[in-house]
């Protein structure tokens, strides 16, 4: 149905050409759903965007051959390009809310396609449009279709933009990261849906994606890219089992899942013991009752209602949730950011929730008590180099200076395992990887005894995320660390968590040991949770 | 903080893979980059050059006193002796002209100065701390952008008296306002965004991280601002000299000279008030070419 030869696609830049993709082949077959894998770079969302021939400025497929049902799509006429976007190859693009237009009613923007394609004129479309949300299971779609983007969660802006991509009955659909930026269990609730109605339309599509364990679940076959080009081809199961190229294999093992420990996420030739620590049996942090109350337009929000759970020393402690569920509140709060309504925070003995989030900055405390980012990107100040973001800290708190200050930062730079060089960068300069070590070398710069991680690999690939996992793990080991480690996966909270909490609604479901939770979770959310995330088939032993 | 040095260096076995080096720029070759890169800018920054030099070497460089009357040679149309013409007293326009530069430019460049001073800090206290502070200022502020700007400055040098110190506070005042909503904006973003938190952590205070932390981010788009005002400013202060309540004759500017050509032009002697104004076009059009190339370079994300 689609045959990609050797296809290249390069972009114009500063410096010179850049080859984005470099000869890619593969087909898609009648009612075949092909996965496509690849970490951040690895050329698979262009490939896609070639093939829609919507590139940026500055790119153009270089050579090779995209053919559709019979139409060639590297010499397609825009005019003819223009009739198969929607009607014959639709498209879902990574993230929902900036694939609507923010200040049109979701249901007009429905219509705007089907008539375009002339699948309905100005007296049916209304109609037309609430049965293509009916069919994306939205429900009271006849309410929803006055809806702005902005009144629906992000699962129902996902659905919507199904809606639109599928109003055509397109015979290929194209899914860009679909589920980047959901809920576990909302992911679940689109890929189900999707894959539901690709089989009931009996459509091709290819799934584009960064987890190989969604595409392994989802996909009939999988392509894996690496720097532009196709690395391994297959089948899922045979791919997981048996990875022949030594990419794959990397990122299979990187991949988490269930039996396999932190350092199975490592490839097998760098893989270390993992280092000893002890945890004390006495509570570093103790959080009780914790309130945090909002004052809204519609009466008080109730964010977190009443909270209470113990870090002890050298203990790393999981805060698990889905966004909404107050768990960054939480851990805003812990970190003294944000002021709690009420209840204790107490920390070595001391009540912290006492001293107001505003002067805390000054507090003896601050120092004990630091955090590292979700978005690395977002926490390095732009116009700040590595240096001068990790020297932050050491001149305001332990107020280092000159020599003294260049070594440690230095000194801290291999700690983390940033090089050198990387140093006397901005952040723009450097890969996700990297700076999520400086975050994290500057969050341990004055050596804190509590660390909270706010998702701190959420945004980084795989085999990044395996790396500093990994880091994590050494860095509590020897610096004696305990952490709160704040995350909506719950395998990746197993890997590093020996405590779970699991919050829903701004109250504790449930907590207790990794193990127990995970095995035989005792609240039916945990449950739901756990089912929700993608099951990567079992790897061969090595 | 000592006992940190024993900690013992990291293994090696979880180094990532290394991205191509990315060869470090200093300040001076990134200013080369954005003026080989963008060609208006270099003809900006050379315009801007020319202005330059005739503001700081220009009382030295011209051919006559452009104070000197010489009553017989009146009203002369531009020759080789007198590229721009004569005035009505003889004055020599082109000296008049050049010389006026060094005021014209002080006086905006002082107004200018004043309102980013004043504009930023009460525009970043606006947006960082919010609440009754943010509410009070911006309908201050917006009661000044209300007034005609150019009456409101006329007004106030009428009230102050007519010195060039009340020409550069007026221009300044009219300005704050710009400043002020644009940092108030771009801090305002900025606030809750992840490196001003961290900057919180790093035992910053609030002062500090709005001073040292979000408000250099908001430099880029201030400099296109900074620009463009350069350029009104000259004109307004043109302008209050032009109407009398500016710069007072015989002091060259070239508002007054203008306003003083003016006159002639019906008796047929255009180039009195031409030159000036060309120069006045030439100062204008500069700033307003000079604002996206300045943005760049003081962009680090432009410094890849």
């Amino acid at each position: 149905m689609l045959t990609i030869k050797d296809l290249a696609v390069s972009f114009r830049t500063r410096r010179g050409e850049v080859n984005a993709v470099r000869g890619v082949s593969f087909e898609v077959k009648e009612g075949e759903t092909l996965g496509i894998v690849g970490e951040s770079g690895s050329g698979k969302s262009v490939t896609s965007y070639a093939l829609m021939r919507i590139l940026d400025a500055g790119g153009r497929i270089k050579a090779g051959e995209a053919v559709y049902s019979g139409v060639d799509l590297k010499r397609a006429s825009e005019r003819d390009m223009q009739g198969l976007r929607g009607r014959e190859i639709s498209m879902i693009f990574q993230n929902p809310r900036a694939a609507l237009n923010p200040i049109r009613k979701v249901g007009h923007q429905i219509e705007d396609v089907l008539r375009r394609h002339a699948r309905a004129d100005a007296q049916n479309a209304r109609a037309k449009a609430i049965e293509a949300m009916e069919a994306v299971k939205i429900r009271d779609a006849e309410a929803r279709y006055d809806a702005y983007p902005f009144e629906l969660s992000g699962g129902m802006c996902q659905r919507i933009v199904c809606a639109i991509a599928l109003a055509c009955d397109p015979k290929l659909l194209i899914m860009d990261e679909p589920t980047t930026g959901l809920d576990i269990t909302t992911q679940k609730a689109v890929m189900e849906l999707v894959t539901e109605l690709i089989r009931e339309r009996s459509m091709s599509s290819i799934l584009i994606t960064h987890d190989l364990g969604l595409a392994a679940q989802y996909c009939d076959r999988i392509v894996v890219m690496k720097d532009g080009a196709v690395v391994e081809a297959g089948d899922p199961v045979r791919l997981f089992a048996r990875p022949q190229h030594p990419y794959t294999r990397k990122l299979v093992d990187a991949t988490p899942r269930e039996g396999a420990s932190i350092r199975e996420l490592l490839p097998a030739e760098v893989r270390t013991p993992e280092p000893p620590r002890r945890i004390s049996d006495e509570a570093l942090l103790s959080v009780r009752d914790l309130v945090k109350t909002y004052a809204g337009k519609s009466g008080p929000v109730h964010a977190v209602k009443g909270v209470s759970f113990d870090v002890k020393a050298g203990q790393s402690v999981g805060l698990v949730g889905e966004s909404g569920c107050g768990k960054s509140t939480t851990s805003s709060m812990v970190v003294r950011l944000l002021d709690p309504t009420s209840g204790r925070i107490l920390f070595a003995g001391e009540d912290l929730a006492k001293r107001p989030a505003a002067g805390f900055a000054r507090d003896p405390m601050r120092a004990k008590i630091q955090m590292v980012f979700q978005d690395a990107t977002d926490s390095l100040n732009p116009r700040h180099t590595s240096r001068q973001t990790i020297a932050e800290p050491l001149r305001a708190m332990a107020g280092l200076k000159g020599r003294a200050r260049a070594e440690r930062i230095e000194e801290l730079a291999d700690l983390v395992g940033l090089p050198r060089p990387l140093l006397d960068r901005f952040p723009h300069q450097l890969s996700g990887g990297q700076k999520a070590r400086v975050g994290i070398a500057r969050a341990i710069a004055v050596n804190p005894a509590f660390l909270v991680l706010d998702e701190p690999t959420a945004a980084l690939d795989v085999s990044i995320q395996a790396i500093v996992l990994n880091l994590l793990v050494d860095l509590r080991a020897r610096l004696g660390m305990s952490y709160l480690f704040v995350s909506h996966d719950l395998h990746v909270v197993r890997l590093l968590c020996d405590h779970v909490v699991v919050m829903k609604g701004g109250e504790i479901v449930e907590q207790g040991p990794t193990e127990q939770v995970m095995t035989a979770p005792a609240d039916p959310y945990t449950a739901e949770l756990l089912e929700a995330a993608p099951k990567p088939p079992a790897r061969d032993a090595a | 903080m000592n006992t940190m040095t024993e900690i013992p260096p990291a293994k090696t076995a979880l180094a990532e893979p290394q991205a191509p080096p990315v060869r470090s720029k200093g300040a001076l070759d990134h200013v080369i980059y954005v003026l080989r890169d963008n060609p208006v800018t270099l003809l900006a920054f050379a315009m801007f050059a020319v202005l330059m030099a005739a503001a700081v070497l220009g009382p030295s460089l011209v051919p006559y006193d452009p104070l000197a009357t010489n009553a017989s040679e009146a009203l002369q149309p531009p020759s080789a002796a007198h590229w721009f013409g004569t005035d009505n007293l003889g004055r020599d326009v082109f000296s008049r002209a050049v010389v006026a530069t060094r005021l014209d430019l002080l006086i905006s460049v002082a107004a200018v100065a004043l309102s980013f001073v004043i504009g930023s800090a009460l525009g970043a206290a606006a947006g960082y701390w919010g609440g009754w502070l943010d509410i009070a200022l911006s309908r201050v502020l917006d009661t000044i952008m209300a007034f005609p700007l150019f009456v409101l400055a006329m007004g106030i040098v009428a009230a102050l008296g007519n010195t060039i110190e009340n020409i550069v506070y007026a221009t300044a005042i009219i300005n704050v306002p710009f400043y002020a909503r644009l940092v108030r904006a771009e801090v305002n973003i900025r606030r809750e965004a992840g490196f001003a938190l961290a900057a919180k952590l790093a035992g910053n205070t609030d002062l500090r991280v709005l001073a040292l932390h979000i408000f250099p981010n908001a430099l880029p788009p201030m400099m296109v601002q900074v620009s463009l005002n350069l350029g009104w400013a000259i004109l307004n202060a043109a302008g209050l000299s032009f109407i009398g309540l500016g710069v007072r004759p015989p002091t060259a500017e070239w508002g007054i000279m203008v306003a003083e050509g003016a006159n002639f032009i019906v008796s047929g002697e255009w180039w009195l008030a031409i030159f000036p104004g060309l120069c006045l076009m030439f100062a204008v059009f500069t700033f307003n070419l000079l604002g996206d190339g300045l943005r760049d370079m003081v962009d680090p994300r432009r410094r890849t």
